[in-house]
């Protein structure tokens, strides 16, 4: 192989790195905050991304209306959880968050389809409506068994996966769709083609890095989410809202997963199920980085991209056998050196 | 026979079902289907809600026992019986290789681990060329006893079902064994099992390969059911699948896998057939329903059908009270015995730069009751985690009866005969008070596996279980014998521990703060019990805050402070140290 070929194939993996780096991330924030083990991540990258395709299509995406149907269940619940003190700021409050949010997202959306809209709008709307997904899926499925075991809630996260790939099916079909490019610009190194879509790839990827390091090392708030993740109880003691954390966790988990689909749909063709196998290979980079370390986390995750690039250029058939199995030898190492003394459980 | 009558009316039930007359081909087809998903659902019951490791993988081993079958009957033309072995054994061999690997993961790195690999193997299956890529195989002959040939799903249907009559039957008596009950401990963790000598890794990899080859099983019955194997139904969508069935019948019970197999695929064939009815739509809308059952099913039952059918029964199925007229024998010791028990010399443990024990030395001789006081953080607990090989001690030696046990781990001191019970109790709460007690035994048993699935331990299993009655009556009690252990007030429970230690037979028994939680009247005859054991020839090592309890029973107290020894003596002369005195209640000023 000549260098050209293998500076090309680093490049692809560096590119599709970054978006499993940015998923990675989501997935360790999650966990590290609610411990679920996000498995419905992927389904936030097809939304996001399909929800731009379909936005900047002129149509309305199905995902806003699943926005307003989860926000009238999780005020259901609000309703049914605080049934016992219901006060006019606690309504007015899920009111405001559960109905009046998602009513004015869609109103916008169904505004807005049809017209000639900017992407920087079309970006924005498809955040917001997977934000709020992300939001209620939290509060409905999540926040009512948030204190049960870890593998409790990885099993919910499984029964989200399932419920939410099949409406993407609904929503979004079953071809595949591309949406329109950040930017045109494209500039060459040497052999190298950099376009400007690439190169938003690594700078967002980079910021959040950065942010959700400085977030969760150095803020009083990052802190006190992380402290959520170690001991519910003991944060509550000293006054620490979890379900709020819980809340802002998935949000963030959701706009990172949107914001990962909306940068690579302009590059490959996003089908309603692509999201899955994109989301598990960023837990392979998540697991490499032990569900703790986002810096670990993100090396990981280039790791993933160039071993998937090379693999894809020397054994294309083997590409996702080799990708999955690459956590196995990382297994192995966390299990040498696994901890004397185990927690205790349940 | 009591026990085994419902099981032959469900036998006889299932056996009848073909010859209704009138009975729909396509429900017989239902059937087939429950019982190939039963059989992975045992498995999983077996290694995710008894043992605690959850697997998202078996599809991928169903797809070994498939293809195993698939290539060697139609490229070589193996009768299908000769590769049922065959297809068991791959599943087997593939579930140890991975087994080796993954089950010593701990907490979520094990279900997120089995996701990886189960769709790794899903791609390999769709990718190599001599299992025909994404097309699979085809042509597979059916299986065939003499001239009859199971072609049509009423006839495999008895083959089907028997094996799964089969595997509960040997699945339900393995739970119900020594061997069963090291399985049943593992998901309270590994440390009180271990502490009894059962190797819980190995335990683990047991289960591993128990289900993977029950999943195995199904996949050949698949093969030459469908006569097509194809990857999709080896995915990560059909592990899920599984582990949906077996959380939905409940996890923790075998027949609860076969009740989830039925309610899931009669299911799945109703949305199937009548949501596109209800809402024209295109799609996969059952994969929605399902995916939102099982978060609510989860929110308002989280142990599944099975036990909430099984509470609202009639009738209670009973226990057999075990024959206490066995004698189990005693375990193998030295000839001679030496007057040193267990000699601690500068034991030290260093965690990053706290020092827990600092150059700690120690004796305890022979028929003798020694105390370990000190206040809280003063490492009574480390040292005691010292003795018992759960931590590797940082500098010293430990020995037993002139042996050093500093590298040995916890089941090797467990076979030297010390016992001990834990500060924050390690009982498994769904066991009864019986079974807890005997998993103290489990080093004196012999029966393996095997031969508890075909029953063949009986035996020995009666004497462990008498060994265990007797234990609990000694320490009073056998009222509580059949109760639940997670049941009994703490107090309670911290007594059911100590008749767990003496199941071993042992010659040092570590009891950490037994009297916590107890009655004035239950301290005096836990006193009574550990004077009498004493008598008997064993000797105690305890650590406890109750001073009036301590200073009545011990023959010599050691005092820790800030993991240094600082008096040593008999409670007289302790209760006047004055560098005692300081440490409980602090310097005059």
């Amino acid at each position: 192989m000549n260098t050209t070929i293998m500076l090309f194939l680093v490049q692809d993996g560096i590119t599709n790195g970054a978006i499993y780096a940015l998923l990675g991330l989501a997935l360790v924030l999650v966990f590290a905050v609610t411990r679920v083990i996000l498995i419905p991540q992927g389904e936030f990258v097809t939304y996001g991304a399909l929800t731009y395709a379909t936005l900047s299509a002129g149509q309305v995406p199905g995902s806003a209306r699943l926005a307003v149907a989860m926000g009238v269940v999780a005020f259901g619940l609000d309703m049914f959880a605080g049934r016992r003190s219901l006060h006019l700021r606690l309504v007015g409050r899920a009111l405001a968050v559960d109905i009046i949010l998602p009513s004015i997202i869609f109103a916008l959306t169904l505004w807005l389809a049809g017209r000639q809209t900017p992407i920087a709008i079309n970006i924005a709307l498809s955040l917001l409506i997977v934000a709020a997904i992300g939001l209620f899926l939290y509060r409905i499925a999540f926040q009512p068994i948030a204190h049960t075991s870890v593998l409790v809630l990885l099993i919910a996260s499984v029964g989200c996966h399932l419920a939410l790939q099949g409406f993407g099916l609904v929503f979004f079909g079953a071809e595949g769709q591309r949406g329109p490019p950040l930017s045109d610009a494209a500039f060459t190194v040497g052999a190298l083609r950099f376009s400007g879509q690439s190169i938003a790839v690594y700078a967002i990827t980079a910021a959040f890095i950065v942010g959700l390091w400085l977030f969760f090392g150095f803020t009083l708030y990052g802190k006190a989410l992380r402290a959520t993740a170690v001991n519910r109880l003991g944060a509550r003691l000293v006054g620490i809202r979890t379900t709020l954390s819980g809340q802002i966790a998935f949000l963030l988990a959701s706009v990172i997963g949107a914001i990962s689909g909306i940068l690579i749909v302009p590059i490959t063709t996003l089908y309603y199920d692509t999201g899955f196998l994109i989301g598990l290979k960023g837990f392979v980079a998540a697991i490499i980085g032990g569900l703790v370390s986002y810096p670990l986390t993100a090396v990981a995750a280039l790791v993933v991209g160039i071993v998937e690039a090379f693999s894809s250029f020397y054994a294309s058939n083997f590409k996702e056998v080799i990708v999955f199995f690459l956590i196995l030898p990382v297994l192995v190492l966390r299990s040498l050196a696994a901890p004397a003394v185990e927690e205790e459980k349940d | 026979m009591m026990k085994r009558l419902p099981i032959i009316v469900f036998a006889c039930v299932m056996a009848a079902i073909p010859f209704i007359p009138g009975m729909p081909p396509f429900w017989i087809v239902l059937l087939d289907n429950i019982g190939l998903s039963a059989l992975v659902a045992m498995g999983l019951v077996l290694l995710t809600g008894v043992g605690g490791l959850t697997s998202f993988g078996q599809a991928a081993f169903c797809g070994f026992g498939a293809y195993t079958t698939a290539v060697l009957a139609t490229a070589y033309g193996v009768s299908p019986w000769l590769t049922l072995p065959l297809s068991l054994l791959v599943s087997g061999i593939a579930a140890v290789v991975l087994g080796l690997v993954t089950v010593r993961l701990s907490g979520h790195y094990l279900p997120l681990g089995t996701i990886a690999w189960g769709i790794g193997l899903f791609y390999l299956f769709s990718k190599l060329e001599f299992l025909g890529r994404n097309d699979g195989i085809s042509g597979i002959p059916p299986l065939s006893i003499g001239s009859l040939r199971m072609l049509d799903p009423g006839t495999i249907y008895f083959a089907i079902w028997i094996a799964v009559l089969i595997s509960a039957l040997l699945t339900v008596n393995l739970l119900d064994s020594r061997t069963g009950r090291a399985i049943r401990a593992l998901r309270r963790g590994h440390i009180a099992a271990e502490a009894f000598g059962v190797q819980t890794p190995r335990a683990k990899l047991l289960v591993f390969i128990y289900a993977a080859v029950l999943a195995g099983l199904s996949g050949w019955f698949y093969a030459h059911f469908e006569r097509a194997v194809n990857p999709t139904p080896f995915g990560a969508q059909a592990g899920i699948e599984y582990l949906f069935i077996a959380v939905v019948g409940g996890a923790g019970y075998v027949w609860g896998g076969v009740l989830g197999a039925a309610i899931v695929v009669v299911l799945k064939e109703v949305l199937q057939s009548y949501l596109p009815y209800l809402f024209h739509g295109e799609g996969q809308l059952e994969t929605i329903v399902f995916g939102i059952l099982l978060v609510v099913l989860l929110q308002l039952a989280p142990t599944g059908v099975w036990p909430w059918l099984m509470t609202r029964l009639p009738f209670r199925p009973g226990r057999k009270r075990p024959d206490t007229s066995l004698v189990l024998p005693a375990r193998a010791r030295a000839a001679a015995a030496p007057s040193v028990l267990l000699e601690i010399d500068n034991a030290r443990k260093q965690f990053g730069g706290v020092i827990a024990v600092n150059d700690v030395s120690f004796d305890v001789q022979a028929r003798e009751i020694v105390a370990l006081i000190g206040p809280n953080g003063a490492g009574k607990s480390t040292t005691f985690n010292l003795i018992t090989g759960v931590l590797a001690s940082s500098g010293g030696t430990i020995s037993v009866l002139g042996r050093n046990i500093d590298r040995a781990p916890p089941q090797e001191v467990a076979k030297l005969g010390i016992a001990r019970t834990f500060q924050h109790v390690k009982l498994v709460p769904d066991m009864t008070v019986l079974e807890n007690v005997a998993i103290g035994a489990h080093l004196r048993g012999q029966a393996g596996a095997l031969s508890s699935m075909f029953r063949l331990d009986r035996a020995d299993e009666a004497k462990l279980l008498a060994e265990a009655a007797r234990q609990i009556e000694r320490v009073g009690l056998a009222d509580q014998i059949d109760a639940l252990a997670g049941s009994l007030s703490l107090g309670q429970q911290r007594i059911v521990e100590i008749a767990r230690a003496l199941c071993v037979d042992p010659i040092l028994l570590l009891l950490d703060e037994p009297a916590a939680g107890l009655r004035h009247l239950e301290k005096q005859q836990l006193a009574t019990l550990l004077r009498q054991l004493r008598d008997g020839g064993m000797s105690v090592l305890l650590v406890e805050h109750d001073m009036g309890f301590v200073m009545d029973l011990a023959d010599r107290i050691v005092v820790l402070d800030f993991g240094t020894k600082i008096a040593e003596g008999t409670p007289q002369a302790i209760k006047t140290n004055p560098e005692v005195i300081k440490a409980y209640l602090g310097a005059v000023a």
